[in-house]
């Protein structure tokens, strides 16, 4: 038994003494993800270009499927198994994550200083201090539509909550086809798609997010209420039996050409290319009157963090120091496009949607979706409840008033805002 | 005795009537999935219910399973898992219902209760505490890790079937043993032991099939690309955004086969493991 | 003290004879296996897990609660209705299992045991096979052929003239767990099927003729001489569902997702624990709640087993042969 153990023992300092002088040999750097959509893209795209210009350094994309990400990276870094390198998600999850002791901070890093603070505060303590993921891209809001049921339909993208309508009941009175591509089976689309994508133009953006942040607003009140009254008008220009219509389900309602606009994010547009028959524009969420100013929910997404255990702390640095720069962003958001980079660097697009989503960030004032900020820590938990009471308006199981009291009862019950 | 062989075959139609309907209906859904799994995408939504024509016969799904995932390794990964793990769980379940159906001793009645207990709670409650030991004893991102999980997680029925079972085997044979001087643990291994296979039918098809298709501990316990199984695997293609219905539809119907043909192998004992009073 | 638990009790003859063996080691070594793979990767974590119940506080410091974390589970409106609605749902979700899913099986089993009938190996098959599907598959599926959109169950419909009768059924919060309630029936019949039929198979021929030479026969025969016979097998059975129906989370994951839905109207006790220990989108786990929630449901599961074990299965004549 000893004299096993002792074996075991020089062949361990043999094999250390072999990884020392064999210095040179490739060190692999795993990547945790919950992208797995984006399995291929990072395999064939991102990762050689950086495995060319680091020849020792070899990186390994291993995404788990995203309802189980947040459990099973948990259980991962309890055990030890986790990557070396951490994607992202904004606010409390990373946020958990660094106070733990899971994520080394980043403040040092080279390359931060080419994001924007506005861009680092998704992954950041609440005072701003500390910094502990590298910020890779941002989504955007709207409305994908069909470019040919719009021509036959003799419609033009509409700007204004007014035209919004008068475009969708021409859709449904001269095609067959289902207006608007949304279900509230799944419940989180009405609430990231319907609320948060259409809600900044009438709580005023930031405005009304730190309104609400600071207690000075509430969910109740009118700013809040009214897009949840425009959305409980979406109910028949949707599906029939939409209220069972799954994500996926429309998703291919409008790629396989059934349906005429998708309430959108801008991470669909990938997909979409690759899928749709037809050609596709985008417009961004209506304003109430014509001349209003318009706001957009431009929310960080996905960020890359580094592991304290992980035993190649050097060489992740080094692919995050390459992540933080010009160069990732314009590799990254062309192989993706509709995740649109936060370096502050510009960076030309070459897909046509994208690059129309991105002009609304130089037309409209940018936002992040009013619940992942500090809103979401209690129970009940906010984004949860929007989910529901997302739902219930468009089914028609609640009405506007009604959903924004359960939400502002919910919030008032747990969150005392500092004033 | 003629009026009610009459009424027998009448009996026999209506029989097979109800039979044939739920046959029908409990099939249907997988052949959707196996007719499907052979469809364009297109296809697929357009006419669900269609088998596949020449118009719409695609590979697509299955050529990406293929191409995309270490499916044969998914595969004798869970091969491996499931059959250790049941092999553990019969013959340490038959081992533990021996000594308490067999011996009178102190605490025998609480270890039973002990052991049916675990009847009561899913195992994946404990998760934090499994997870911590294996990381304590460095099992983690192994196979033994989930063998082990699962033995744990068969052992109470199993216990609770064998034991039942035990006390209907007559006690001549064992106690003539003990008059020939045989030792207790010849007498169970060569004397009991080849008499439970009905009852070891029954625990095989209880505890295998949650073996085989559990998402839960594979994920937490062995996530890596050597430990992964097949549902891990073919999860890989329920993505965030656009779910790749092909390769999942061509997975799923991958996964279904192997659970099939161990059913087989195992259906012809099932019954008689049952009948011979393995659950009653 | 192993030594002590070893001892042979008894008294009488057997004593006297048995006293002279010392240690009976051979029932430690064969316990042991077991014993120590369940204790270690069972019982300990379980423990565990319910020792967390009685505290708060992050990992670093955590404090002792007392009884506190269930008083807001059950009391505080926050969590109380959450906890409550989950229960009621569980509960309508056991009810349909047992009125719908075990008299069906009975019925199968009863079917499949008409003396002479061809193919019944077949059915039996047929049937049991959904039973060995991973949810993974089953919650698939079922979206599938219930989706208005894509028309397999609107199509079906259609097909006998009732399309009038489709409605989103997963979608409706009236309807959805009901829905779930029988797809789950579907995936489970096989197994009280099969535990019947064996139970059924097990009746002597003997009593089966006496019953015939005094002609009762058919339904008859089935009310009178093999469904009393049943019963001890009838209760196993409920009792198995009951316990399994109280555990259960994947099939609603799987078809509704994490938060249960429409409007948690298909939110039972398995989906809110998952919900609650191990997060949903912005909401993170809770270790100490979660932990509360699953000593709930132990307490839950355990008293109505003893319930059953006490009340009815005392009642229940076994039938020995």
């Amino acid at each position: 038994m000893s004299k096993h153990k002792l074996s075991l023992k020089i062949l361990g300092l043999l094999t250390a003494g072999l990884s020392v002088t064999a210095g040179a040999a490739p060190v692999t750097l795993t990547i945790e993800s919950w992208r797995n959509d984006d399995l291929a893209i990072w395999r064939d795209q991102i990762i050689p270009a950086f495995e060319k210009q680091h020849p020792d350094i070899k990186v390994r994309f291993a995404p788990t499927a995203p309802t189980e990400y947040n459990a099973a990276l948990n259980s991962k870094l309890d055990a030890g198994t986790a990557g070396d390198l951490i994607t992202c998600r904004p606010f409390d999850a990373s946020l958990e994550l660094y106070k733990s002791g899971r994520l080394a901070a980043l403040n040092e890093l080279k390359g931060m200083e080419n994001f924007a603070p506005v861009a680092k505060a998704a992954w950041s303590t609440d005072d701003s201090k500390v910094t502990f993921c590298v910020p890779i891209a941002s989504v955007i809001h709207g409305f994908i539509y069909n470019r040919d049921a719009f021509a036959k339909a003799g419609v033009s993208p509409p700007t204004t909550e007014g035209e919004f309508f008068d475009v969708l009941s021409k859709l449904k009175g001269k095609l067959r086809l289902v207006p608007l591509a949304m279900g509230t089976k799944d419940g989180w689309e009405t609430a990231s798609m319907g609320y948060q994508n259409i809600a900044p133009n009438y709580y005023k953006g930031e405005e009304g997010r730190r309104a609400l942040l600071a207690g000075k607003a509430k969910l109740t009140d009118p700013q809040f209420v009214e897009p949840f009254r425009l959305l409980a008008k979406w109910k028949p220009y949707l599906a029939t039996g939409f209220e069972a219509q799954t994500y996926p389900d429309s998703q291919n309602l409008f790629t396989l050409g059934r349906a005429a606009v998708y309430p959108a994010g801008s991470w669909e547009i990938a997909s979409f290319n690759k899928q749709a028959k037809f050609p596709m524009g985008a417009f961004p969420p209506p304003v109430a009157k014509a001349g209003d100013k318009c706001f957009i929910s431009d929310h960080p997404d996905l960020g890359l963090g580094l592991n304290t255990k992980s035993p190649h702390a050097a060489q992740a640095k080094v692919f995050l120091e390459w992540v933080a720069s010009k160069e990732f962003a314009a590799l990254y958001s062309n192989a993706l496009p509709g995740f649109f980079s936060l370096n502050k660097a510009p960076v030309e697009l070459r897909d046509p949607l994208a690059k129309e989503f991105l002009t609304w960030r130089s037309k409209c004032e940018s936002t992040i979706r009013p619940t992942y900020q500090i809103l979401s820590r209690g129970t009940p938990n906010l984004e949860n409840e929007f989910w529901v009471v997302g739902a219930g308006v468009i089914n028609g199981t609640l009405t506007p008033e009604a959903a924004a009291q359960r939400l502002q009862k919910g919030l008032s019950s747990w969150y005392k805002p500092a004033q | 005795m003629s009026a009610a062989r009459d009424n027998f075959s009448g009996n026999h139609f209506v029989a097979h009537a109800i039979l044939a309907f739920f046959s029908v209906l409990a099939l249907a859904p997988i052949a959707i999935i196996v007719m499907n799994a052979f469809k364009s995408r297109d296809a697929i939504f357009g006419a669900p219910l269609e088998p596949p024509t020449t118009g719409t016969f695609d590979l697509i799904g299955f050529r990406t399973v293929f191409a995309n995932g270490n499916f044969d390794a998914y595969f004798m990964n869970s091969f491996s898992v499931t059959l250790v793990a049941l092999g553990g769980t019969i013959l340490f379940g038959s081992m533990a219902a021996f000594a308490l159906s067999e011996y009178k001793f102190k605490l025998n009645s609480l270890t039973a209760l002990f052991f049916t207990m675990g009847i009561m709670v899913p195992i994946r409650l404990g998760t934090p505490g499994i997870l911590e030991l294996m990381v304590a004893s460095g099992l983690v991102n192994t196979r033994t890790a989930l063998v082990l999980v699962y033995i744990a997680q068969g052992l109470p029925m199993a216990i609770f079937i064998l034991a039942e079972y035990m006390r209907t085997v007559s006690d001549d044979l064992k106690n003539a043993g003990r008059v020939d001087g045989l030792s207790e643990y010849v007498i169970f291994f060569w004397l009991v032991l080849p008499l439970l296979r009905p009852a070891m039918v029954s625990v095989a098809v209880f505890t295998m099939i949650p073996m085989w298709n559990d998402l839960w501990f594979p994920l937490i316990l062995a996530p890596g690309e050597d430990t992964k199984t097949l549902t891990l695997g073919a999860q890989a293609f329920i993505g965030q955004d656009v779910t790749d219905w092909n390769s999942v539809l061509a997975a799923l119907t991958l996964s279904i086969l192997p659970v099939l043909a161990l059913y087989l192998v195992f259906s012809k004992g099932l019954i008689r493991g049952i009948t011979s009073g393995a659950i009653k | 003290m192993a030594t002590a638990i070893l001892q042979p009790v008894g008294n009488g003859q057997a004593q006297a004879s048995q006293s002279t063996r010392p240690v009976r080691w051979h029932i430690a070594i064969f316990l042991a296996p077991a014993l120590t793979i369940y204790t270690l990767l069972m019982a300990l974590p379980l423990a565990e897990t319910f020792r967390l119940a009685f505290f708060r506080g992050a990992a670093h410091d955590r404090e002792y609660a007392g009884l506190a974390n269930f008083r807001v589970l059950i009391l505080d409106e926050r969590w109380a209705a959450q906890f409550w609605n989950a229960l009621a749902n569980s509960i309508w979700f056991f009810s349909i299992h047992l009125l719908v899913m075990i008299p069906l099986a009975v019925l199968l089993a009863a079917l499949l045991s008409v003396r002479g009938l061809r193919a019944a190996g077949l059915y039996r098959t047929a049937i049991f096979m959904p039973t060995m599907l991973s949810f993974v598959i089953i919650g698939f599926v079922w979206k599938l052929i219930l989706s208005p959109l894509w028309g397999v169950a609107p199509t079906l419909l259609a097909a006998v003239g009732l399309e009038s009768l489709f409605q989103p059924w997963l979608g409706k919060e009236q309807y959805a767990l009901t829905a779930l309630g029988f797809i789950s029936v579907w995936q489970y019949v096989g197994i009280p099927m099969v535990l019947s039929y064996a139970a059924m198979l097990a009746i002597p021929a003997e009593v089966l003729e006496a019953a015939e030479v005094d002609g009762i026969t058919g339904l008859a025969q089935f009310f009178r001489i093999r469904l009393p016979l049943l019963w001890p097998t009838i209760g196993v059975i409920t009792i198995l569902t009951f316990v399994s129906n109280f555990n259960s989370f994947e099939l609603v994951y799987t078809a509704q997702g994490v938060l249960a839905g429409p409007n948690f109207s298909s939110d039972i006790l398995g989906t809110l624990l998952y919900r609650t220990l191990f997060g949903a989108q912005l909401q993170l786990g809770d270790p100490h709640m979660g932990a509360t929630v699953a000593t709930m449901m132990f307490l839950i599961v355990l008293m109505v087993v003893c319930g059953f074990l006490f009340f009815v299965q005392r009642k229940l004549v076994r039938y020995q042969f």
